[in-house]
């Protein structure tokens, strides 16, 4: 999901060493801090950890839109939390990165330099308040569907980071789908607003597994090292089966004309999602690209002179102290 | 970008009825005391009774990688929020 | 309309000040949530935030009672136009950066606590019961705030600078908590709250040691030139917070969300 278009990077590392340490996952061993690791996997869990905190800030964006019109004090507290929660995720992701020997100052310049990317369903606008229950129901879903199984990855930090965000998450989807349940069983304009919410989330929470896994890239290899742990289509799939009913449950259409059940996988058949758009908003043409990192980038510079100012003042209080000892 | 980054701390926090520090996370804090308090903004968010302990990362020394166990443990219980009110109906399946 | 109590509608407005100072104040700190200068700051902002959203609703439900007209604390928050705002215009005021959000905080959180902690005391055990759970928040609130204004006052020449242009801006509004008028006085004379003048006097200890620390210098200008907030007559920028707040339920009158 955040390791869209990652290729695994190559290692050169010693043959012997790389079965090794093949052997210790194979295992179900956790790889942690200072142990030996190939290049290629630290490089590849820098990128894939990078770009999943990356999308957590990211994400903080087209909810927090919402706050200040959230349309009660408890859903505007709800919403608060939930938002803030995306910040402390974001943190835990970024500790967990920084392990791998990376700052996370120098994560957020490649962030804003465009090096980094971070999840595409975030580049979708937020509309109305009917898109706040959407986007906890559909995209903090998906989400889940993937973090629940990377709790068993194999670097020891990015797994525990996991665990406890996995514990935080459900609260998110659950506020997401009492709104979209208040709206459906409200007024027929409400009503209306949620299903136009699901209409337009429906196709790219979809696309957030990534592309169908003919097409996708290099997964073997992250596979073998449990970076990755499902595949794209399997996820998709299991989103899909879970989420079909809870839309009808709603009394809510999905907007796809072939979702059929079949009796034979026990799963929904469903449309696949366009794939052009798909890779015109990773390359920048979603509708709301600019306004995204345009706001990161904003927060960052705007924030240079305040964590400066702090650094001044803690490295002034520590020469005081050091005088003030020396007296 | 700031030139002078802030410095990294390792966060270890004891609940009100806990009997050991235990270790929660990271964080960056341009000083120990400011560690301590976004410390309590984000790992408590701000609950009573809790003790915090805060060492810059560059303090902790590890055990080599070939001695076996963990250094630090998951974090047990949340410190966050969590609104239990939802009735999610039982006919929606799991969330 | 039945006419209220006098000392009914007087205690009601009373409590709305409280909780629209709350409200205001909040839902402006909610306004950086996601765009903060750095993820730990992001993370207490927030906290600032839903604390004071949590005291409004405790005010609101308060004052809803002893009004006894079944409105809810949403009511008073979402259907009320400027002119019933009760809230210091100094909580209006627009974000503005860090230096102008914390000077603000810092210099209305100097004043919440010290009323807080006196209201601990009141002769109402409503009153003092909310006062009880909020002023633990403020108390942290306040001890956080002064120590930002601190570090920023004294860290580079830049923060320097900001933290002097906000407290020079902020300055000529800070008056407004301290001046009293008949609602207050009645309040005092009951018990249910304390001398506003007797919050100065703490408020000035603290304000002089906090700006002192941090090298800012205090403004040589009236702190009482701009009120009437609290009488309902606010300054240009509370309307556009409430047709952002108040937008959705105002569209759509009677839906639940």
């Amino acid at each position: 999901m955040y390791a869209q278009m990652i290729t695994s990077e190559k290692s050169s590392d010693d043959p012997e060493l790389l079965a090794a340490f093949q052997a210790r996952i194979d295992r179900g061993e956790r790889i942690e801090p200072k142990e030996w690791m190939p290049e290629g996997y630290r490089k590849t869990l820098i990128r894939q950890i990078g770009q999943h905190a990356h999308s957590e800030i990211v994400g903080q964006l087209p909810e927090g839109n919402w706050i200040t019109r959230a349309p009660t004090l408890e859903r505007k507290q709800i919403l608060l939390a939930k938002v803030q929660d995306e910040a402390g995720h974001g943190l835990y992701l970024y500790s967990a990165c920084e392990t791998l020997g990376i700052s996370r100052d120098e994560l957020f310049d490649r962030l804003h330099s465009g090096a980094m990317k971070y999840s595409s369903i975030f580049n979708y606008p937020t509309l109305t308040w009917a898109d706040m229950g959407a986007v906890g129901w559909l995209v903090d879903g998906a989400a889940i569907m993937n973090q629940v199984p990377l709790q068993r990855t194999s670097y020891g930090p990015y797994a525990r980071a996991m665990v406890r965000i996995c514990k935080e998450e459900s609260f998110h989807q659950r506020q997401g789908y009492t709104i979209m349940m208040k709206m459906a069983q409200g007024t027929p304009e409400q009503k209306a607003m949620a299903q136009d919410a699901l209409n337009r989330f429906w196709y790219p929470s979809l696309m957030m597994f990534g592309p169908s896994d003919k097409d996708s890239v290099h997964s073997a290899q992250n596979m073998a090292w449990k970076i990755k742990i499902n595949t794209n289509d399997e996820l998709r799939q299991r989103f899909v089966n879970e989420t079909v009913p809870q839309a009808r449950y709603l009394g809510l259409e999905v907007p796809d004309e072939n979702l059929t059940w079949n009796e034979d996988k026990q799963g929904w058949d469903f449309s696949e999602p366009d794939w052009s758009e798909f890779f015109a908003v990773l390359k920048g043409d979603g509708p709301c690209n600019e306004e995204r990192l345009g706001a990161r980038r904003k927060a960052w510079d705007d924030g240079e002179w305040f964590r400066d100012g702090l650094t001044a003042y803690a490295e002034k209080q520590a020469a005081r102290r050091k005088a003030h000892a020396a007296e | 970008m700031s030139k002078k980054e802030w410095p990294l701390w390792e966060v270890f926090i004891r609940g009100q009825h806990g009997l050991n520090h235990r270790h929660v996370g990271s964080l960056h804090a341009p000083d120990a005391e400011m560690a301590i308090n976004h410390a309590r903004d984000v790992y408590t968010r701000r609950k009573e009774g809790v003790s915090i302990w805060v060492v810059p990362s560059a303090q902790i020394t590890a055990s080599a990688p070939s001695e076996k166990g963990a250094l630090f443990d998951p974090a047990e219980s949340k410190v966050y929020r969590h609104p239990t009110f939802y009735d999610i109906p039982d006919e929606v399946g799991h969330m | 309309m039945v006419a209220l109590d006098l000392d009914r509608q007087t205690l009601f407005d009373w409590l709305l000040r409280l909780g629209d100072n709350a409200l205001i104040l909040g839902h402006r700190t909610s306004e950086w949530c996601g765009h903060g200068p750095v993820l730990e700051e992001d993370i207490a902002l927030a906290n600032t935030a839903l604390d004071l959203i949590g005291h409004c609703q405790m005010w609101y439900t308060l004052a809803a009672e002893i009004e006894g007209k079944a409105r809810t604390a949403d009511n008073l928050a979402y259907l009320r136009d400027a002119i019933q705002f009760k809230n210091v215009k100094l909580v209006e005021l627009p974000n503005g950066d860090m230096g102008q959000t914390i000077m603000r905080e810092f210099l209305f959180d100097a004043f919440h606590f010290e009323l807080l902690t006196a209201l601990t005391g009141s002769t109402d055990p409503k009153v003092a019961e909310i006062a009880a759970k909020a002023v633990k928040e403020v108390a942290y609130q306040l001890d956080r705030s002064s120590d930002l204004v601190v570090r920023l006052g004294d860290g580079t020449e830049e923060s320097h600078r900001r933290m002097q242009a906000a407290l020079d801006y902020l300055w000529p509004y800070v008056g407004e908590m301290f001046v009293a008028d008949a609602t207050d006085d009645a309040l005092a004379e009951a018990g249910i709250a304390p001398r506003l003048a007797e919050i100065q006097t703490k408020w000035e200890a603290i304000v002089t040691d906090t700006l002192e620390e941090a090298t800012l210098t205090r403004p040589d200008r009236r702190p009482d030139v701009h009120t009437g907030g609290k009488q309902g007559r606010h300054t240009e920028h509370l309307g556009y917070i409430l047709a952002e707040m108040q937008f959705l339920q105002r569209a759509y009158p009677g839906a639940e969300w």
